[in-house]
């Protein structure tokens, strides 16, 4: 059994938290002294029914205001995938989060109404999930029972979304009709649309490929930390714990350390007790080179022949999260899996309107503000191209005034 | 490239792993917080499994109510002296003795809430600028919310409006003075996934975790260990039955459940198949439907 992370893109008035707590409710994973809690609260849908929204709802002030604000992670499981859900709120006010929910999953629901069609929204989220790089998007024709469920209504939304994701270059997308209040396609099958043949919502998330293992060759580990018992039995032990971010290390390997372009062999692979030949994408281990390198926290161990970029001037799309806004004149901190160094955003080559797609000159970033920004960092930095290699082509930039994690990058090209 | 089984406890197991190496790497004086409960115990696993043979690059510090079962503390010297690591120890009572905080009084009087105040009294005295704990986000709602990294101001308060945005696997631990934040490694794990992962791992649990014979009354529909930390009057009738804790805490807070469960095997099957979650048997999440909420931003686990 393997686990799909995915996310919901929409808002509460497209029935996203309905959807979330149809999928807990019908797939059995609301437990009796939560559903007791639920029917002893006042939010009641028209018909008396409860209002599965609640279910992840989780702060005060979004149960009062009935919004979701920030990212809520959710768990279920069938017999045959476990789930995570990060539940992220619709509204442009919260894009940011957003963001933050998709950063970790491999597939994205986009929902619209079926009443209003490919909108606004609509066009924001779906360029989220592709700026993202989001591998599988299901597109969920939501409120189906609110439009008696006809076809071409149905199938006039998906011409105009198919136009929308030619444009954005999304490649694997899924179309569903559903009602996530009636339970429509949801978990089974509905009775009022024969005319759909495709999968239930659950079963197309239990059925598509997680991909959770990455199979480039891009072998990549950065050290996070140097073990170092230093006992009268251990004392030669030197081993680099790190979680292998893409590809396959294996014994003997020939590898190079960067930044300082060391080269060596892979000696041993260690996991607590075991000694596997081999580490792959996702898992943490221990890997001990022949050499005696200097290796500390930050560094990062690659195929020697697959190297990664190597520059201090990235273009990159940023995404900014914080309500100050970018000052190109100060310096950040910039942490790219466990190396962190100071950086300046040097230029900014676009902002892009997340409504309309369009590109715009600016010189100013704000709060939740999408562009193209060249950056320059006080040590080089060992990345792959977002696109080929989302775990090394990823970082965050920190303000060092307030220590807020402010922006949000994803490296499209190093900068000659 | 060749194949491998990598399946969902790995995943997760991987993920924990990398955590609490972000966590060494990045404070200078981290914390484990163990309650001596499973979830703190399978933590210790997975710091085994980050640092071995190395030492901890932290010590366990355990907040003691006082109001223990006996076997927690039992086990807790066994493990202490079997890991070698070291043990810091919070006492609430030596709170209460120093007026730092009142014992409640009358009938669903627990120390569970001054737990707090010791816990922000400990982090202050040995300067700990992060507690790693064992909370999981399947818990409850509040905690549905929170950050794997999540930063407490000097007064140990949670804000869920301010959280910071957390990215893919990078986890921000930069912090002011006197700031910390709290780390949550299996944050994505179910009760389930922990109790799968005991199994697999064959890890030893307090003997409470299993079906037991023992004294218990009934206090707001749910079984609770008598003791003489409970407040009992003529009203409490005390009778013996098979029960078993899922949770552990404190005595006065900690409800059991009625439970033939001895093996582990059987525990799995009797959460596969219950309908009542974890927390449910907690009496302080019973105060409101914002408990944990409130809780967590007075400086709470």
């Amino acid at each position: 059994m393997n686990i799909l992370k995915f996310f919901t893109a929409g808002s509460v008035d497209d029935g996203k938290s309905t959807l979330i707590g149809r999928l807990l409710y019908d797939t059995d994973s609301i437990l009796a002294d939560q559903l007791e809690a639920l029917q002893s609260s006042n939010r009641k849908n028209d018909d008396g029914t409860i209002d599965l929204a609640i279910l992840t709802d989780g702060l005060r002030a979004e149960r009062e205001q009935g919004i979701t604000i920030d990212v809520a992670y959710k768990y279920f499981q069938t017999e045959k995938r476990k789930f995570i859900i990060a539940d992220t709120p619709g509204h442009i006010q919260y894009t940011r989060n957003m963001v933050t929910g998709a950063s970790t999953a491999n597939l994205a629901i986009i929902l619209i109404d079926a009443r209003n069609g490919v909108v606004e929204q609509t066009i924001r989220h779906s360029y989220l999930v592709s700026l993202l790089g989001i591998k599988h998007i299901v597109v969920c024709i939501n409120k189906m029972d609110m439009v008696n469920y006809s076809e071409e209504v149905y199938s006039s939304i998906i011409d105009k979304y198919k136009v929308l994701a030619q444009q954005l270059k999304l490649k694997d997308v899924t179309y569903i009709p559903v009602s996530a209040l009636k339970g429509d396609n949801i978990v089974q099958n509905s009775v009022h649309m024969d005319w759909y043949n495709g999968e239930s919502l659950l079963h197309f998330l239990e059925q598509v490929d997680t991909d959770n293992l990455d199979k480039s060759q891009l072998a990549r580990m950065p050290v996070q930390w140097v073990i170092r018992p230093q006992t009268d039995k251990l004392h030669d032990y030197r081993g680099y714990a790190g979680r292998v971010l893409s590809g396959t290390f294996k014994l003997n390997d020939k590898v190079t350390v960067l930044p300082s372009g060391a080269s060596s062999t892979i000696e041993k692979i260690e996991f607590f007790d075991q000694l596997p030949d081999a580490a792959h994408a996702g898992q943490s281990v221990t890997i001990h080179l022949k050499d005696d390198v200097d290796i500390s926290r930050g560094d990062t161990i690659v195929n020697a022949s697959a190297l990664p970029q190597e520059s201090k001037l990235i273009e990159a799309d940023l995404c900014w999260m914080d309500g100050r806004a970018l000052d190109t004149s100060i310096m950040y901190l910039i942490q790219h899996n466990s190396k962190v160094t100071k950086c300046k955003i040097s230029e900014i080559l676009h902002k892009v309107d997340i409504n309309t797609l369009e590109k715009h000159p600016a010189d100013e970033f704000k709060l939740n503000d999408i562009g193209r920004v060249i950056l320059k960092t006080a040590d080089a930095l060992a990345f792959d191209l977002y696109d080929e290699n989302r775990a090394n082509g990823s970082a965050i930039l920190v303000d060092s005034r307030t220590n807020l994690t402010v922006g949000a990058l994803m490296f499209r090209a190093a900068v000659e | 490239m060749s194949t491998y089984n990598f399946d969902y406890l790995d995943e997760l197991e991987a993920e924990a792993i990398h955590i609490l190496r972000e966590v060494a790497g990045q404070f200078e004086k981290p914390a484990l917080l163990f309650s001596g409960g499973k979830d703190s115990i399978t933590l210790v696993r997975l710091a085994e499994k980050a640092f071995r043979p190395g030492k901890f690059p932290f010590p366990l510090v355990h907040i003691d109510t006082g109001h223990n079962f006996e076997e927690t503390i039992t086990y807790r010297d066994k493990m202490i002296e079997r890991i070698g690591e070291r043990l810091i120890v919070g006492s609430v009572q030596e709170s209460i003795n120093q007026g730092k905080v009142i014992e409640q009084t009358g009938k669903n009087a627990s120390r569970n809430a001054l737990q707090t105040v010791t816990l922000l009294d400990t982090i202050a005295e040995h300067q700990f600028d992060a507690c790693i704990g064992g909370a999981r986000r399947d818990e409850e709602k509040a905690r549905a919310k929170e950050r794997i990294f999540s930063v407490r101001d000097e007064f140990g308060q949670w804000d869920p409006k301010r959280q910071r945005p957390e990215l893919w696997n990078i986890y921000n631990g930069k912090i002011h003075k006197g700031e910390n934040v709290r780390v949550f490694p299996i944050s994505n794990w179910t009760e389930l996934d922990v109790w799968n992962y005991i199994r697999r791992e064959k890890i030893e649990l307090p003997s409470i975790y299993f079906s037991h014979e023992r004294e218990v009354i009934t206090r707001n529909g749910q079984l609770m260990a008598a003791s003489p930390f409970l407040n009992m009057d003529d009203e409490d009738v005390v009778f013996r039955k098979q029960v078993r804790f899922r949770t552990v805490g404190d005595m006065s807070c900690t409800a059991a459940v009625e439970s033939e469960a001895t093996l582990i095997d059987d525990i799995i099957d009797e959460i596969s198949a219950s309908k009542i979650s974890e927390r449910g048997a907690r009496l302080d999440d019973k105060v409101s439907e914002a408990a944990m909420e409130d809780r967590k931003k007075g400086g709470y686990f």
